[in-house]
């Protein structure tokens, strides 16, 4: 029994954020001072990796693009209290999906073949999360421990696909043929040189765009629809869902197909917009990290796209700082994203403490 | 631990408190609290809801630290940081919800947390020997092998009051002590707290029910946003000036209604049978009509089937067996789930609002369209308009006084007796054809009683069906014009309150379906 923490909405969302950053950074730094490099120059070349030069900055929101497909599947299904860790199985089935459609069709034009390739991704990832949701209404297997389990059915189902069935035939390695060009998402540096626009080039393609207005319609779908409305009451209290005739089971599906559909985009970046070819593990881990972006961004759209951001800076800048000090290996990124992580998700109370009770000198002094 | 004596204690007040001062956030839930105790007296606190008691209290058995103000027990002056410390200097608590291991033996729970060494042999002998001295002084009877889950609910509060007085209590805060008790077991906690008092203890006793505070305190202490107005003798005073006291203006404690005007019959219950998720039967067999312009008020002890009644009615947990037929077409058929049974008129003000009327984390207007979040009113196709929502709430808000008049503040910010009145609004706005009421003024404060009993007699007038479930005796009293009872499942009588009194009603809710005499 403690003092509620009660802090202004926007020390919430921002403040509590920034210092857990700031925080995870300063520990991260005696890490690096300890196997004997300088901090404040790992940081420096960090950031300027990430964001110093337009090829940096590319890279840094193509990674973003990932998190903020995987956060968004997260946070969706945090709303009604469903914990989705299938990310990464549901976006490998999401490219299976928008593979399945390319591979079949990629003879038809750009105009046909990419929104078809793109639904296919959703409706993939979509279903590798219905098919837990519908396990917990139906069977009360838990989502936790189905959808886990479901990353890795997708894994080896894709395994098995690719080595066995629409693998390219004479290859050693577990890869489909490379698509027509007209399945292949623009990259926006093509995109803007269409319009006269040039920007360096990098793997940032359309998806960053499609990645937005999935931000935006999560917004609109949670706060301003009578479908999140619903989604929320099942979230926060079930009793009163059932008292308010909601159906918990039906939101429950709606929901994992939902959150499935957004983690199935991921696909569309990477196989639709950079790789042109469905490939082994090319969800890396996306998924996964998208629990600590939805955490850290307060499962709301907004604060996932920075978290994302975030997570694209550490991404870009620990790749380019690795080259620059060998002695930070990728190990080292991995541990400073861990950090990032420990501070902002599962040590908030620890930051947030302190700065309620700041706050709540200021206000007794201000009264 | 140095004890005092009996004797010593005498001398000196058992508390007393010196400018408590305890804010949370904006709050100040406790603005400059004095307070003193006599010892070997039965103390009782009264105040609304959120008046602070509970801070209080809190404050006493170490939950929270107060940020200013003094504690002394029996004259020394004690930090109290936490409630092992409370109980060290011989402060025992027995909350309003119990703290028991049901499955364990009372012997095993009055042990629990004190069983004095890694074997547990000696500690139970010597647990055994204190329960047979407490029985023999206070006539605290309790049979120490008996599984506490299988008690009655008086005998397990016995079991909780045994838990402080082996440790050691001489000072017993009692909160709400009698919510869950039939009116004769609530006698026998007064005789047993009178014992105590006698016998050298002293007891706080927290409570909203006046009448409580009459029946066995010496004296009484009123508190009212944060601070304490006043501190009286019991024979001194009334239940009318401690009403006035508590809300700090003049109060109708009784409720004036006129005769009911009783219409067609609208909703009949035939033979309800009801089993739970366990498949254990929790109504048997039960049958009642309810008319339009009737208010029929469903009593008995919490936990004997009444609940059950008003959520098969709602359309929340489908009965058994039986049929429910509003205006004679089958509910079970033609409705079976809550937002069915909505469509058709039946709209139910549940007993927990916390859990069920209400969703704590949202807004108030987003609480103010739970059940009819479908409603075109609210935002046109898919799309719910938050700007609707949002006057549609102020209108309420200015139509029932719910304050603060805010509705985007958070739900859970707003007193009880404020949620209550969401909940109140939100279902009377929707035109009931039938108004299911569960315990509308559990934890709301005396001001809101008086609104919300006002509302639900002119809905009556109105011609609403109303079922009132309550345990609370003098509610179903003033308000219904019929009174069923329940116990174990099954109606044990039927009265009209001018043929009744609470003695009657008490017997019918422990079983007992012999007439009175």
């Amino acid at each position: 029994m403690s003092t509620p923490i009660e802090l202004p909405k926007w020390a919430d969302v921002s403040l509590v954020p920034i210092l857990a950053v700031v925080v995870a950074f300063l520990v991260a730094g005696l890490v690096v001072l300890g196997i004997g490099e300088n901090p404040v120059k790992a940081t420096l070349l960090l950031l300027k990796g990430a964001l110093g030069s337009g090829e940096g900055i590319g890279y840094t929101l193509y990674y973003a693009t990932n998190f903020i497909f995987t956060g968004l599947a997260v946070a969706i299904a945090f709303h009604a209290g469903l914990f989705n860790i299938g990310g990464e199985g549901q976006a490998t089935m999401g490219g299976l999906g928008a593979a399945l459609i390319c591979l079949r069709l990629d003879f038809l034009p750009w105009y046909i073949v990419l929104p078809l390739a793109i639904l296919g991704a959703m409706a993939m990832g979509a279903l590798w999360a219905f098919i837990p949701g519908y396990l917990q209404v139906k069977r009360g297997s838990h989502v936790v421990i189905t959808t886990i389990m479901f990353n890795f059915l997708a894994a080896t189902l894709v395994v098995y696909l690719l080595v066995n069935v629409i693998g390219k035939p004479g290859s050693m390695s577990p890869e489909t043929r490379v698509f027509a060009a007209s399945a292949h998402l623009p990259y926006l540096h093509e995109a803007l040189a269409y319009f006269g626009i040039k920007i360096p080039k990098s793997p940032l393609n359309l998806s960053f765009v499609l990645a937005l207005i999935a931000s935006a319609f999560v917004w609109v779908l949670v706060w301003h629809t009578k479908l999140g409305y619903a989604i929320r009451t099942v979230g926060h209290s079930p009793t009163a869902a059932t008292y308010a005739g909601i159906s918990i089971g039906r939101i429950t599906l709606i929901t994992m197909a939902i959150s499935g559909a957004l983690a199935g985009m991921l696909a569309v970046n990477e196989i639709l917009g950079v790789q042109g070819r469905l490939l082994l593990e090319f969800s890396s881990g996306y998924g996964f990290i998208g629990i600590a972006v939805a955490l850290m961004g307060r499962a709301h759209p907004v604060g996932i796209v920075l978290a994302s951001i975030l997570f694209g800076i550490l991404y870009q800048g620990g790749t380019e700082l690795s080259f620059e000090m060998p002695r930070v290996t990728r190990d080292m990124i991995v541990a400073i994203s861990g950090l990032v992580i420990l501070f902002a998700g599962a040590l908030d109370g620890l930051i947030r403490r302190p700065v309620a009770g700041v706050f709540a000198r200021l206000l007794k002094s201000g009264a | 631990m140095p004890r005092l004596t009996h004797t010593m204690a005498g001398h000196a007040p058992a508390i007393t408190l010196s400018d408590i001062d305890k804010r949370f956030g904006e709050v100040r839930a406790n603005k400059n609290v004095n307070l003193t105790v006599a010892s070997c007296s039965v103390h009782g606190i009264v105040g609304e809801n959120g008046a602070g008691k509970s801070t209080l209290m809190s404050i006493l058995y170490g939950f929270y630290e107060a940020d200013r103000g003094t504690i002394h027990i029996h004259g020394r002056e004690v930090r109290i940081r936490s409630p092992k410390e409370a109980i060290a200097v011989g402060i025992g608590m027995v909350h309003q919800h119990f703290m028991l291991v049901e499955p364990l033996s009372v012997i095993d729970n009055v042990m629990l947390g004190a069983e004095g060494g890694a074997l547990i042999a000696k500690g139970e002998a010597q647990m055994r020997a204190a329960l047979a001295k407490l029985a023999e002084v206070y006539g605290l009877v309790i049979d120490p092998d008996a599984i506490v889950g299988d008690l009655p609910v008086g005998l397990q509060q016995r079991v909780e009051i045994l838990k402080a007085l082996v440790r050691g209590a001489d000072i017993l805060i009692l909160d709400e002590p009698t919510a869950v008790l039939t009116p004769d077991e609530a006698e026998q906690l007064f005789v047993l707290l009178r014992t105590l008092a006698a016998q050298g203890k002293t007891v706080i006793l927290i409570t909203h029910k006046l009448n409580e505070i009459m029946a066995v305190t010496d004296h009484v202490s009123v508190m009212r946003r944060g601070e304490m107005v006043a501190t009286l003798e019991t024979a001194k005073t009334s239940p009318a000036q401690l009403a006035d006291q508590m809300v700090g203006r003049h109060v109708l404690l009784d409720v004036t209604k006129g005769p009911a005007k009783l219409g067609p019959l609208r909703l009949s219950v035939e033979h309800l049978v009801i089993r739970d998720a366990h498949a254990s039967l929790r109504v048997k067999d039960i049958s009642f009509q309810l008319r339009a312009g009737e208010i029929l008020g469903l009593a008995g002890v919490a936990g004997n089937g009444q609940s059950e009644v008003l959520e098969a009615l709602a359309g929340i947990i489908t009965p058994t067996l039986g049929r429910i037929m509003l205006d004679g077409q089958d509910l079970l058929t033609l409705a079976p789930t809550p937002a069915e049974r909505r469509e058709q008129g039946v709209l139910h003000i549940p007993e927990d609002r916390q859990r069920m009327g209400l969703v704590p984390a949202f807004s108030a207007a987003e609480s103010m369209i739970l059940g009819f979040q479908s409603d075109d009113a609210f935002g046109t196709g898919p799309l719910l308009s938050t700007a609707a929502i949002k006057a549609h709430t102020a209108r309420e808000m200015d139509l029932y006084d719910i304050r603060p008049r805010d509705a985007s503040l958070k739900t859970a910010k707003f007193s009880g007796g404020n949620q209550q009145k969401i909940v109140l609004a939100r279902e009377i706005e929707h035109y009931p054809k039938v108004l299911l009421v569960g315990q509308p003024t559990r934890g709301v404060d005396v001001g809101a009683i008086e609104f919300i009993h006002k509302r639900l007699i002119a809905l009556r007038d109105a011609g609403v069906a109303i079922l009132l479930v309550s345990v609370e005796l003098d509610e179903i009293m003033s308000l219904s014009d019929r009174i069923i009872v329940m116990c174990g499942g099954v109606i044990t009588g039927e009265r009209t309150p001018e043929t009744t009194n609470d003695r009657d009603l008490g017997l019918l809710m422990a079983g007992v379906t012999e007439r009175a005499a």
